[in-house]
Order: C-alpha cells, then structure tokens, then sequence
C-alpha cells in the first residue's frame, strides 16, 4: 500500500481547462471520495491517476515513486470503472486472470489469487458464468475482484455504485466499507452521491470546476464548509441562504441584520475575523424552528408540505423571493399558503463572507469532539 | 348458462384477434406480394426449370436429375469453372476480410480526416460495375496502363495482366477488393461499438496492445466478421461482372468463374434447365459452405444476447 500526492495537476482538452492545479496528499491505506456535480472533474483526475489520460502539467507521486510519466500498466494501480467494464466473451474467471496470466504470473498464483478474491467478493460459485449471466450486484463483484487480484498499491473506483438500484447501492456500500477495512488498501472512489462519500470515506475532496473546493473529513465538510459550495452541496436537503448585512463586531461575536431579516442574529465566529458589508448567512433545513407569530428571525409563506412521516419538508418562499426549505419532526399541521415565522438559532447559522468564503464558526463541544474524533480514527 | 354467456365473447375475441392480424399482415403486404412474386416465385420457377431440357424457342421436356447428373459427370467445363471460383474465393476472402479490418482499424484510430478517408474508401463500393471494369482495363492496358507505367517508372517492364492466364486471375482479384468499402464500414461500425473502458481496463492490467487486439477486438467483432465472412463467400461465387467485362472469361479460360459458366448455358447456349441447374448447385454449394462456416463459428463468435446454459439471475 501506498500513500499518493498530486501536486499542481492540470489537465484540459482542447479550450477547456478541466483540472486546474489540483494538490492532494492521500495518507496509506486512506479511503477518500472525489465529490463533486457533474463536470467538475473528478472522473478526469482519477483517469489522470490512473494514467489514462496525458497531463497538461504536475506531478504525481505513489509512495516515494513519481508515476507521473510512467505508463498506465507499471503504475501499480488497480481501476473499478462505472460500466464494469467485464469482458463479455470471456467467464468470470477469465475476467479476474486475464491480466494476470498475461503478465506472465505463473498458474498456481494466479489460481491462488482468483480464489481468495472470490472467496473476498463471495463469487466463487459464480466464476464459470460469462457477464450475462450475472445480476448487476454481481457483475460489480467481478470488477471489484478484478481490481483485487491485482493486489495493487492503489484502488481506483470510478462511479462503481451508479449503475446499482438503490437497495443494492446501499448493501454494496456496506461490502466496500468492509472490504476497505480488510485490505487497508488505499483506495480513490469518485461519486457525485454524497451519501457514498460522507459514509464510506476517511476523507473527502470537494471539486469545483476543476479546482478543490475543500479537503476534509466527512464532518468537517458538513459543520466547517470551507465555502458557499461546499455548504450548498454538503447536506440534504441543501442548506438555505439569507441575504445579511454585518451590522456590528464585537471580537468573535458578529451582528447580522437586513436582508429579509427581521430580528439580528448574533454569530459567534471561532476567532476575531475581518469581516464587513455584505454577508450571506446559512442555515440547514433541519436547524430552522417555526415559532409563534411575532418570534423568529423570517417570516415566509408555505408552498408544499412533504410529509415523510418521520418529518416533514416545509417549502417556502420568503419576503424576497428567495426559496427556503425547513425540515420539521413528525406530521407538522402547516399548510399551504399559510405564512409561518421562523427561528435561525445562532448556534447552527453558518456564514460566508462577499467573496463566498467561510467564517469559521464555533462549534459546541460535542460537535468538535466528534470531528477531532473522526479525524483520529483516520490517523489510526 | 355460463357457457352460453361467454361464447359471444369468444367470438368476439377471436375476431378482434384476426381484425388485429389482418391489419398486420396488410401493412406488410407490399413485402410479401415482392417476396412472392420477385423472390420465391422465381426461384421455384428455376427449380422447375433445372428438371427441363429448357430451351428458350421450343419444346421443353422433363428430364428430371438429367442436368444435374451430365452436369457432375460429364461436363469437365463445369469442374474447371468451380474450381477457378473456389481459387478465386480462397483468395479473395481472407485478403477482403483482412484488408478491410487493417482499413477500418486505421481508420478508428485516425484523428485527422477521418471522415475522409472513410468517404474516400467506400465510394468504389458505390460506382456501378461497368465503371469499376473500365477504369480497371485502363489500369491493367498493358501499352498505356496506369500499373505499367509506374513500374516503368522503377525500370521494370510490366506484363500483360489481362493476357496471361496466370496474372488475369490476380488482376481479377485486386479489382474485385477494390470495393471492399462495404465490409470495411461494417467492421468499422463493429469496431466503435467496442466500449472504451474494456481497453482501458485492459490497458490498467498490463495487457499489451497486441493481447487486447487478440483477446478483445476480435472476439468482440466476431459476429461482424462472420457476417462478412459469408456475405465475401457468397459475392466470391457469384463473380461475374469484372469477368464477363474484362477478360471475357480468358485468357485460355483461366477466368472463366462458374457464374459466368452458368451465364453462357443461359444467354449463348440458351440451355435454360441447365443454367437452372448450375444456379442450384451454385446455391448448394454456398449453402453448404456458410453452414459449415456457422458451425465453426460456434467456436469464435460470441453474442451478446446469447445465453447458454447457468441463469440468468438479473
């Protein structure tokens, strides 16, 4: 196993400039998620990885070896990719030792390898069966032994959940998870799902039009986004925006007034920061409370109730136009067209400056405990 | 009662089947009347013909096996013609198969001006077969030939191609793969079809070039290639036009093709049941080869769709 840095990656084709300057340090035996929406280019910088594609500039190193001009093959690399990629004409044995045996790995090993990544992958009874003959989840099997017998430094996962029905998704997740904790290997798996990135990695990079929007473990992205992106994407349903204005700062302790709000809301930064004029204020849908008339900091009109049992999500639209969603336990009794006023408690709002960026927030100590703790698990 | 209740609705079903089966059949009818009249008909007719003495003014008698017996055994002309078409097939189809996949391949994975080349290599499966001949016959023209002259051009004094019995048949054979566009385009087609991501998975496993052009390219073109396989047989046996227009069957009979045999029985002899005849063994013998060619396909082309044997557990 190996650790990977890519520094300064860029990438583009032809006018367009897919990866701009991508650096990452990736620990051994880490497993960490490529996130981002379509376009961003996470597919693009793990195929650079992976050495599929030909690098505008950068370097990429795998343990102490720069494996940035070495061809694909000597890289000691193994890929998943999103449609499998099973060679249909050969059994599923044949697809796990293809590689292998013309590599010129002797028989007993490669039978030795193709049966213990059956064993893994529970596909033993399966390797006589040509792809077609196979379900979706096992298919995904296969391509995961294939990438196993390889016994790679490096796994590379290519969207590899995408093409699965939701039940299966979650059942293949779970395998992942422990099949990373069996090998230890360090893996690379791009997804635009961020459930698959917040519960399978140790950490997770968050890329922006080709740049990384933020580098951090799964918590940290959620209760420390480095940005409005990353807030925005983090987080289902996504977290809401209000207009606000920096109305007065007293050390760590900001003001926010105007916009649509109708109270101030006092945000306590972790430290003193340098911020004035325009800001935007965030909140999570769940964090939003509906208070009795003459409370709260909005006020806005309900446009749909989705009552999931367990909770509600309340659409609305606020005074300016903007739409808000707040998620509420159980079967709340608002309805249509009805106006409501909300509370944004302090404690949970999120700030960003003009330009986008965070203001980090003070967290409350259970908060920060349980990222220092997610960040230790990593370590460990 | 309850019976009584429910035949109407029988009926009715059954009617609203054959309406519903009428209205099929009518819209494919224009394919079946063609079939019919310009498919099937003829070829019972020719059936019919092969068991005549035939002639196209006079009398026709039944001979029953007559043709076909005098034909096997006591024509030798028939046995030179078949054996000139199966030389000629034995060549022409592998070089037909293998120079259109090196043409499609290059062209897979030519960046510039693909499309063309593309257009470039198909357009002589497009011009009709007398324009094919006369541009060859200039080509091949021994005293202002275009061949002859470029070998002139490194001192070498070009032979008659369409005179000597021994090169007629060659220049036949070049001149017939030049319309290789249509195999061409569908090997080509087949290769696009390919998805990436098998090479690249390959490429990432240390397979080399080589090993993936073996192990994934073909297996994956097999059924495009058993395709052109039998259609090449097929156009092999029936080689007539080049012949006919170019060297006449000559020199010395040397590229007198069954096809034209079975021609010369129909319009120079006017020996029409036996012209049938010829036609059908013709079709035997192409039947025979491209059922053989199935079985042995068996063994190298693989389909998708197929499933043999174990479940399908999707």
């Amino acid at each position: 196993m190996a650790s990977i840095r890519i520094e300064n990656l860029r990438k583009g084709f032809g006018a367009l400039e897919v990866l701009k300057g991508i650096d990452l340090d990736i620990a051994d035996g880490e497993f960490v998620c490529f996130l981002g929406p379509s376009g961003c280019g996470k597919s693009t910088l793990l195929r650079s990885i992976a050495g599929l594609e030909e690098l505008d500039g950068g370097a990429i190193r795998l343990g102490d070896r720069d494996i940035t001009h070495v061809p694909s093959a000597r890289r000691d690399i193994a890929m998943v990719f999103q449609n499998y990629a099973l060679y249909p004409h050969m059994n599923v044995r044949k697809n796990l030792s293809f590689g292998l045996a013309l590599n010129g790995m002797k028989r007993d090993e490669i039978d030795r390898r193709v049966e213990s990544a059956a064993d893994i992958l529970r596909i033993k009874e399966l390797l006589a069966r040509k792809p077609r003959q196979l379900s979706g989840g096992q298919r995904q099997r296969v391509a995961i032994g294939r990438a196993i017998v390889r016994e790679p430094k490096l796994f590379l996962l290519d969207e590899p959940l995408s093409n699965l029905d939701a039940g299966l998704r979650v059942t293949m997740r779970v395998e992942l998870a422990a099949l990373h904790a069996r090998l230890g290997a360090t893996m690379i798996y791009v997804t635009h799902d961020q459930v698959e990135a917040m519960t399978l990695s140790d950490r997770v990079v968050v890329l922006d039009k080709g740049e990384v929007s933020q580098f951090g473990t799964p918590l940290e992205l959620f209760y420390q986004p480095a940005n409005l992106f990353v807030a925005g994407f983090i987080g289902s349903p996504r977290m809401n925006f209000v207009e606000a204005e920096v109305a007065a700062q007293e050390g760590v302790h900001i003001t926010l007034s105007g916009g649509g709000l109708k109270r101030p809301v006092v945000f306590e930064a972790e430290a003193a920061p340098m911020i004035d004029g325009k800001v935007t204020l965030g909140i999570r849908p769940d964090r939003i409370e509906i208070v009795p008339p003459g409370e709260g900091e909005l006020t806005g009109i309900v446009r749909l109730v989705e009552r999931l049992g367990t909770e509600s999500h309340v659409h609305l639209s606020l005074e300016d136009g903007r739409d808000m969603t707040a998620v509420v336990r159980g079967t709340h009794p608002v309805a249509n067209g009805e106006t409501v006023h909300l509370r944004l408690p302090a404690p949970h709002c999120y700030l960003f400056d003009a330009e986008g960026r965070a203001v980090r927030r003070r967290l409350d100590a259970e908060t920060e405990a349980l990222i220092v703790n997610e960040k230790g698990k990593r370590v460990a | 009662m309850t019976i009584a209740a429910t035949a109407p609705a029988v009926v009715q079903k059954r009617r609203s089947a054959f309406s519903r089966h009428l209205t099929a059949y009518l819209f494919i009818s224009p394919w079946i009347l063609g079939f019919l009249f310009f498919t099937l008909g003829p070829l019972l007719f020719s059936l019919t013909m092969s068991f005549h003495d035939w002639p196209v003014v006079g009398e026709r008698t039944f001979v029953g096996f007559d043709n076909y017996r005098t034909m096997l055994l006591e024509d030798p002309q028939f046995w030179e013609s078949l054996w000139i078409t199966v030389k000629f097939a034995a060549i022409y189809v592998p070089f037909n198969i293998v120079m259109s996949f090196l043409i499609a391949l290059m062209l897979h994975h030519a960046t510039f001006a693909s499309g063309f080349f593309r257009t470039a290599f198909y357009l002589p499966s497009v011009i009709s077969g007398v324009a094919l001949v006369t541009i060859w016959s200039w080509i091949y023209s021994r005293e202002y030939g275009l061949l002859n002259f470029m070998l002139s051009l490194v001192g070498v004094d070009g032979p008659n191609w369409l005179g000597d019995p021994g090169l007629a048949i060659v220049a036949i054979i070049i001149a017939s793969l030049w319309g290789f566009g249509g195999t061409m385009l569908i090997l080509l087609t087949g290769l696009k079809a390919i998805p990436k991501e098998l090479y690249e998975a390959a490429t990432v496993s240390g397979v080399p070039g080589w090993a993936q052009m073996l192990f994934i390219t073909l297996p994956m073109l097999g059924p495009m290639l058993l395709f052109t396989f039998i259609t090449s047989i097929i156009a092999a046996f029936q080689q007539l036009t080049i012949a006919l227009l170019m060297t006449k069957g000559g020199p010395l009979g040397s590229t007198y093709f069954f096809a034209m045999y079975i021609y010369d029985n129909a319009f120079k002899y006017f020996d029409m049941g036996y012209a049938a005849a010829g036609s059908w063994v013709m079709f035997l013998i192409v039947l025979v080869l491209s059922l053989l060619v199935m079985r042995w396909s068996s063994a190298w082309v693989y389909y998708e769709g197929e499933v043999k044997g174990g479940d399908r557990n999707a």
